[in-house]
């Protein structure tokens, strides 16, 4: 893809603080064959992951009775997966799915975070900024993708061939809308967490640029709000896509 | 870049964002409004109703945020330059 900078060259070009630079549409590259990768999302989705799995590791080794510190931390935060899993599958078929479903939201939370509490931009690379590995389209789309790939198999398993009977259910007329919906799902999940992250940091950005203390600090709360809550709205809507396939008559509706 | 299609694209990203307010702005009100009603009606239900809402205002909320994205590719990736 080709991309120009239009508004991030006016930008560039007054920039009374480094922290304050504007980097959209430019990456730290790395080759693997054939392949181009972005290497800032690969680096900070390492630390994300690495993170949770210090968290996970440190609050599983020595389980007490009792749950003090981050035992009691990370069990709070597998009762709260676990009951978003339970609200929307429901109580009979929810248990195979609070991994999944927990996976995605730690996942997008801490990475959320991660981008508005790290001070990455202190760490200077060569070329293009370390940021939320969410602000980045391709790691977006993928687990909009692997939610697609979910609730095929949660249908597939259930019903085996007579998944593909909730297209035609009921009138053959909606077809078209049927599978329209198969390519919206993942689209709309991708663009909303991509843009939400995105448009918190380029708002940080610009206030941060225009005044450098204190007045963005309310607007940055506000961003840690929003991060949290499309964190919830990404996990709920996957386990909500999930029961959709699971009962079948997709009458619930949701985008 | 052509000058034009710089004008034009600066032009369209704002539309975009402005246009697409619009829509979700008249639904977040009426959501906000209709939940304080509950709210008002049975207090006892707040924490649902606040839940709910919150829920609802983010999917609304991503209307916009798709209007974002066409401004921001028309912005910094801009696919015609």
């Amino acid at each position: 893809m080709h991309y120009s900078g239009l508004l991030l060259d006016m930008l560039n070009g007054f920039d009374p603080m480094p922290l304050a630079k504007l980097e959209v549409g430019h990456h730290l590259y790395w080759r693997i064959g054939d392949l181009t990768i972005h290497g800032q999302v690969f680096l900070t989705s390492w630390i994300v992951i690495g993170l949770l799995l210090i968290a996970s590791i440190a609050a599983t080794r020595n389980a007490q009775r009792v749950p003090s510190g981050i035992q009691n931390l990370m069990e709070y935060a597998l009762e709260f997966v676990r009951d978003l899993t339970k609200n929307q599958i429901g109580e009979k078929e929810y248990r195979p799915w609070v991994p999944f479903v927990g996976t995605l939201f730690l996942f997008i939370f801490v990475a959320n975070w991660s981008g508005a509490l790290v001070p990455w931009k202190l760490i200077h690379l060569p070329e293009g900024e370390l940021a939320a590995p969410t602000n980045d389209i391709n790691t977006t789309v993928a687990l909009a993708l692997l939610v697609s790939l979910a609730y095929f198999y949660a249908g597939f398993k259930k019903k085996g061939l007579g998944y593909f009977a909730k297209y035609i259910q009921p009138t053959p007329i909606l077809l078209p809308i049927a599978i329209l919906e198969d390519f919206t799902k993942p689209l709309s999940l991708s663009f909303r967490l991509f843009g939400n992250i995105l448009a918190d940091e380029l708002v940080v950005a610009v206030l941060v640029l225009l005044v450098p203390l204190f007045v963005p600090l309310p607007v940055m709360m506000l961003g840690l709000f929003t991060s949290a809550i499309q964190a919830l709205v990404f996990a709920t809507l996957a386990a909500a896509y999930i029961h959709e396939a699971l009962e079948g008559h997709g009458e619930e509706e949701a985008h | 870049m052509d000058p034009l299609v710089a004008a034009a694209s600066v032009i369209a990203a704002a539309l975009a964002i402005g246009l697409a307010a619009i829509g979700p702005g008249i639904g977040q009100g009426n959501a906000s409004g209709q939940a304080v009603e509950g709210i008002a009606r049975q207090p006892e239900a707040e924490g649902k109703i606040r839940g709910t809402l919150l829920l609802t205002l983010a999917f609304m909320e991503s209307l916009t945020i798709y209007g974002l994205v066409i401004a921001l590719v028309l912005l910094f990736a801009n696919p015609f330059a």
